[in-house]
């Protein structure tokens, strides 16, 4: 059977992890390479790579930076951060990627996803979705979740794994940086509309999070996290045990 | 030195940079002359498969690497590398493999229950056949070690050579073995330690 997979997201700019990560036997608590391979090496089923830089050159570092991971790190990959082209897609698959993940991108041109999806594999297309609850509706966000689009997010995630993307990042904006669990209830919602992995992001402050997330939701693939592995206070290895002890299947 | 084929399918810096870490020579080539000096040969392989035949033909390379099997050098098929070494696939109409590994490509969907989502993304446990020694490939592994896997289809009617399944709602070929050709439908450059000590066993073989 297939794994559930846990992922730690990665922010980088400038060439480094933004809020680096404190864990024994690091020495360079920012350094993207340093960083991919620790968390290869302690459980890490996949890493996601996120660039918020803002510059031309900064985006060139940034390709530079993942080509060092990619050559370090034999897990899968996902790039994700200004990603609105062909080029762009070429551009980090080029430096060792496996999947690209797209955001504001698609929703400023529709038609990137299906453009990737035919030339490089709905494999390699991730949906990355930022939802709100907007009266009761749950809308899709642009910008970093700063601005509603006034899509319906539930039916633009339909739209875009017709279109290729073969797979989808749910970020839940009400329940990110809560720490209280993933968002259940906008998980449920998508898994029955879609028929490609889902992964909840957003929510999660402790191990049985993810217990809950899995055991509640069975179609949910995996679980995405930044900063309670950043700052250890959830360890992949000690999470993945305890999954193991529930019953979940994991690597 | 090992030959990492390229035939413009796939992205193979990865497979490279594995084979670098592991501390041995790999050159990516599609030039025949280049890779008929290599020890070993990787075919690796994104994509679909009549697409992916027909590059290994303009380019030449399907008489070089059925020559360079039957002189006795070791040959490794990856994901969609593996499938070229079956003698045909269903993918897209019908087409002709490599015919070194007797054995078809079909759909997955075709022995999965409707409910199994495809591909067949992600982290998988070999199960290695009964009835069989392990194989050497597998020297540095045990069973049930996860790999990755993204896939599509799948080799069947190979159950002679297979050395390795997944169990996915069904259980799939995951790796066979023909004498001195290799293929796996994982990625062993994806899948971590347990891929890189597959790699070293074919490195050494």
């Amino acid at each position: 059977m297939i794994t559930k997979r846990i992922i730690p997201c990665l922010d980088v700019r400038n060439g480094r992890v933004v809020k680096g990560v404190n864990f024994e036997g690091l020495n360079d608590i920012s350094s993207p390479v340093e960083l991919g391979k620790y968390y290869s090496e302690h459980g890490a089923d996949e890493l996601v790579f996120y660039d918020i830089t803002a510059s031309f050159e900064e985006r060139k570092l940034f390709t530079d930076i993942l080509k060092e991971v990619a050559e370090n790190v034999f897990i899968p990959l996902t790039v994700g951060g200004g990603i609105n082209t062909l080029e762009d897609f070429d551009r980090v698959l080029k430096c060792g990627a496996d999947k690209v993940s797209v955001n504001s991108g698609a929703i400023r041109n529709p038609s990137l996803i299906a453009q990737a999806a035919k030339r490089y594999g709905n494999q390699c297309v991730v949906l990355s979705a930022d939802i709100k609850r907007v009266d009761g509706k749950f809308m899709l966000f642009a910008k970093g979740g700063r601005e509603n689009t006034g899509l319906d997010a539930i039916q633009w995630i339909k739209r875009c794994t017709e279109a290729g993307a073969g797979e989808v990042v749910v970020n839940s904006i009400d329940t990110d940086g809560v720490k209280k669990g993933f968002d259940l209830e906008m998980l449920e919602v998508v898994c029955e509309c879609v028929s490609v992995p889902v992964i909840a992001s957003g929510g999660a402050g402790c191990v049985s999070d993810f217990v809950t997330l899995f055991k509640k939701l069975p179609k949910v693939d995996a679980g995405l996290a930044a900063s309670i592995f950043h700052f250890g206070e959830v360890s992949i290895n000690e999470l993945k045990h305890e999954l193991a002890t529930q019953g979940i299947i994991v690597r | 030195m090992i030959a990492i084929v390229d035939y413009g399918v796939g992205n193979l810096f990865s497979l490279q940079s594995s084979l670098h870490y592991l501390g041995k020579q790999a050159l990516v080539s599609g030039d025949p002359d280049i890779i008929k000096k290599c020890e070993k040969i990787i075919l690796p392989g994104v994509g679909a498969f009549g697409d992916a035949i027909l590059k290994l033909q303009q380019a030449g390379l399907d008489g070089l690497l059925k020559e360079e099997v039957r002189k006795g050098k070791k040959l490794l098929g990856i994901c969609l590398g593996m499938q070229l070494l079956f003698e045909q696939s269903s993918e897209y109409g019908d087409h002709k493999g490599l015919g070194l590994i007797p054995g078809k490509v079909q759909p997955i969907k075709s022995v999965i229950p409707e409910a199994y989502k495809v591909p067949h993304i992600g982290w998988n446990a070999l199960i290695f056949p009964r009835n069989k020694p392990i194989n050497p490939l597998f020297q540095y592994i045990k069973e049930k070690d996860a790999v990755y896997f993204v896939h599509s289809y799948y080799a069947t009617e190979c159950e002679k050579n297979v050395i390795a399944y997944a169990e996915y709602g069904a259980l799939l070929t995951a790796a066979v073995a023909n004498e001195n050709v290799y293929g796996t439908q994982f990625h062993p450059e994806k899948s971590g330690q347990v891929g890189l000590k597959i790699l070293q066993a074919f490195c050494e073989s």
